[in-house]
């Protein structure tokens, strides 16, 4: 069993870890036990400001600290930073091309019991959107710190998407290397591609064992970077497998699915499935049994990859 | 205050009116009433009040504005030509297609804009982030923002208010243009937010009440905002909205509106008028 690290806890490791090389300073909203930015405040207090329960305000702040040439790191729950403070984003980071970087912790229905005030299935939409945002959704540990990493180094807004709940350490650190705007073939195959975001990358690879079983020898690409999306790596999937299942902890309306099919549509028009929540608010509960109730499992993959190959002409 | 500067200070906010009026008939749109209401206090702010360098805009060390009520960017707009850092001339553009001169201020390509704004409530969270920095790189730079009345409404004024008084940014100065006026008619039968004063002093700021068309009474307010230490300073400005051109004055229609052929003559008369007669 491989280690299980959420990808929060990575963010916060990171941040604390990145603070020694590079003179980042971070903004929170009351919320710093949970987005783990308390790791940064506990090594740089002079460089940590709580914003308390005002996410508005906080992305403006942010902004105008960029303005003033400082590098300012944003942390909220997914909802509170792409949701309450979206037009914030918008109009105060990302129309003045300000170098603002936002955290956005608790994403998606794996916030569990909180429910579905909490469970943001819409922020990749939300973000994606916006001319010049760069959005990230890393799918472990490993993958959450180097995006961190490339975040900083990156000149402009960056919206990064983490999760509360545990998960898998799927990449080794030693090896690992990212890259803004890159996606990953995990694993080759000739019959379908699965392109999966986040935690939906653990289950994709599940997904391609139990479609071995099955004779079905499908690919597996990581797509870490929503915007700007590997382009290149996904049409040259759609034309060696002819058709593509997508996986994400996101609504299928506007998220990483959306995304992909608009490049396939207009480049290489293959069939194109979609796993995600379809369309419906979150509820209260444990993290698997949400996942089994909002279909986001391996074995609902499964059967989109089955569905796809059959449209296949 | 002597006489002579003064007389400087109201011709050279008297061109700028004109270059205010110029703007918004050539564009055939705009925000005449704020903008002439807001031009006294930008002709301090750029003329006496903040270091800028015409020659390098971006230079790190000047003081830094927002207009958080951005919709009156033609009075900064007029503002920053009359002191070189773009010519006269392109307000003309002002609007236009092809013009870098935006319908509410672009940082990214005006010279001499230090922030983008014009979505109500978001600039002063920008100008307390600005002077948070400040503090933060030991530098001497003031921040200087300037609120509208109706802006005010907004709730993320307030969500600013907390956090530079929480920060202690004693090196924020904001301007809170009162001219009573909104687009729906007068504030407060729109949706009242007085009492502004004392509102500010209970979020812990420094507050001083002036008339928002008297260099002396702006000059003293600036000067106690700078000696202000451990707060930040609001400086709550009464003025009138559209001064300058009499059918303008106090009428909310004025607002968004431009000016008619007949009424830029007779708005370009008035002021040249009040220039002649200093």
């Amino acid at each position: 069993m491989a280690e299980k690290i959420a990808t929060r806890e990575a963010y916060g490791s990171a941040l604390a870890e990145f603070g020694a090389k590079y003179n980042i300073i971070v903004f929170d909203a009351d919320l710093a036990e949970a987005t783990k930015t308390i790791k940064f405040k506990k090594v740089f207090p002079d460089r940590f400001f709580d914003c308390g329960i005002a996410e508005s305000n906080m992305l403006g702040v942010a902004a105008g600290a960029a303005a003033a040439g400082m590098i300012p790191f944003v942390s909220s729950f997914a909802m509170f930073a792409a949701g309450r403070a979206f037009e914030q984003i918008r109009n105060s980071v990302a129309y003045p091309q300000l170098n603002v970087k936002i955290g956005a912790t608790h994403a998606g229905i794996t916030v569990g019991e909180d429910g579905a005030t909490h469970q943001c299935l819409e922020d990749l939409a939300l973000m994606r959107t916006i001319p010049g945002m760069v959005v990230l959704n890393p799918a472990d540990a490993v993958e959450a710190r180097a995006a961190v990493e490339a975040a900083i180094l990156h000149d402009g807004p960056v919206y990064m998407r983490f999760g509360r709940a545990a998960v898998p350490v799927l990449f080794d650190a030693a090896t690992y290397s990212f890259q803004i705007g890159r996606g990953v073939t995990l694993a080759e195959g000739a019959d379908v591609t699965i392109a999966a975001t986040g935690i939906m990358v653990e289950q994709a690879l599940i997904a391609r064992e139990l479609l071995k079983n099955e004779g079905i020898d499908a690919r597996v690409i990581n797509c870490a970077t929503i915007k700007p999306i590997d382009r290149d790596l996904l049409i040259t999937a759609a034309k060696e497998t002819g058709c593509i299942v997508t996986a994400e902890e996101h609504n299928i309306i506007g998220g990483f699915g959306s995304a992909v099919a608009e490049v396939i549509s207009e480049s290489c028009p293959v069939p194109v499935l979609r796993v995600g929540t379809e369309d419906v608010f979150g509820r209260s509960g444990k993290v698997p049994p949400l996942l089994e109730m909002y279909g986001l499992t391996a074995a609902n993959i499964v059967a989109k990859a089955k569905a796809s190959i059959a449209l296949k002409k | 205050m002597d006489s002579a500067k003064t007389r400087e200070l109201k011709r050279i906010a008297a061109n700028i009116r004109l270059g205010i009026v110029e703007e918004v008939f050539h564009a055939a749109s705009g925000h005449p009433g704020g903008s002439l209401s807001v031009a006294d206090v930008i002709t301090y702010l750029y003329f006496c009040e903040m270091k800028t360098d015409v020659n390098h805009p971006a230079w790190e060390d000047r003081d830094r504005f927002v207009l958080s009520k951005g919709h009156t960017c033609p009075a900064l707009y007029a503002a920053l030509a009359e002191k070189g850092f773009f010519p006269k001339e392109d307000l003309k553009t002002f609007r236009h297609i092809n013009s870098y001169l935006q319908g509410h201020p672009d940082r990214k390509y005006i010279p001499g804009i230090d922030m983008s704004s014009g979505s109500l409530g978001q600039g002063i969270s920008a100008a307390c982030g600005m002077a948070l920095a400040a503090k933060l790189q030991n530098k001497d730079y003031r921040v200087y923002t300037v609120l509208g009345d109706g802006e005010s409404q907004e709730g993320q004024v307030w969500e600013a208010a907390m956090f530079a008084a929480h920060y202690k940014l004693d090196n924020l100065c904001a301007v809170l243009d009162f001219n009573g006026l909104q687009i729906d008619g007068r504030i407060t039968d729109v949706m009242n937010p007085t009492p502004l004063d004392s509102k500010f002093e209970a979020f812990g700021w420094n507050v001083i009440c002036i008339n928002g068309h008297d260099f002396n009474e702006i000059e003293q307010a600036f000067a106690k905002a700078r000696q202000t230490k451990s707060k930040p300073t609001l400086i709550l400005s009464s003025t009138t909205k559209g001064k300058g051109v009499s059918f303008m004055e106090d009428q909310v229609g004025w607002h968004g509106k431009a000016p008619n052929a007949d009424e830029y003559a007779q708005a370009v008369q008035e002021l040249n008028a009040y220039i002649a007669a200093l």
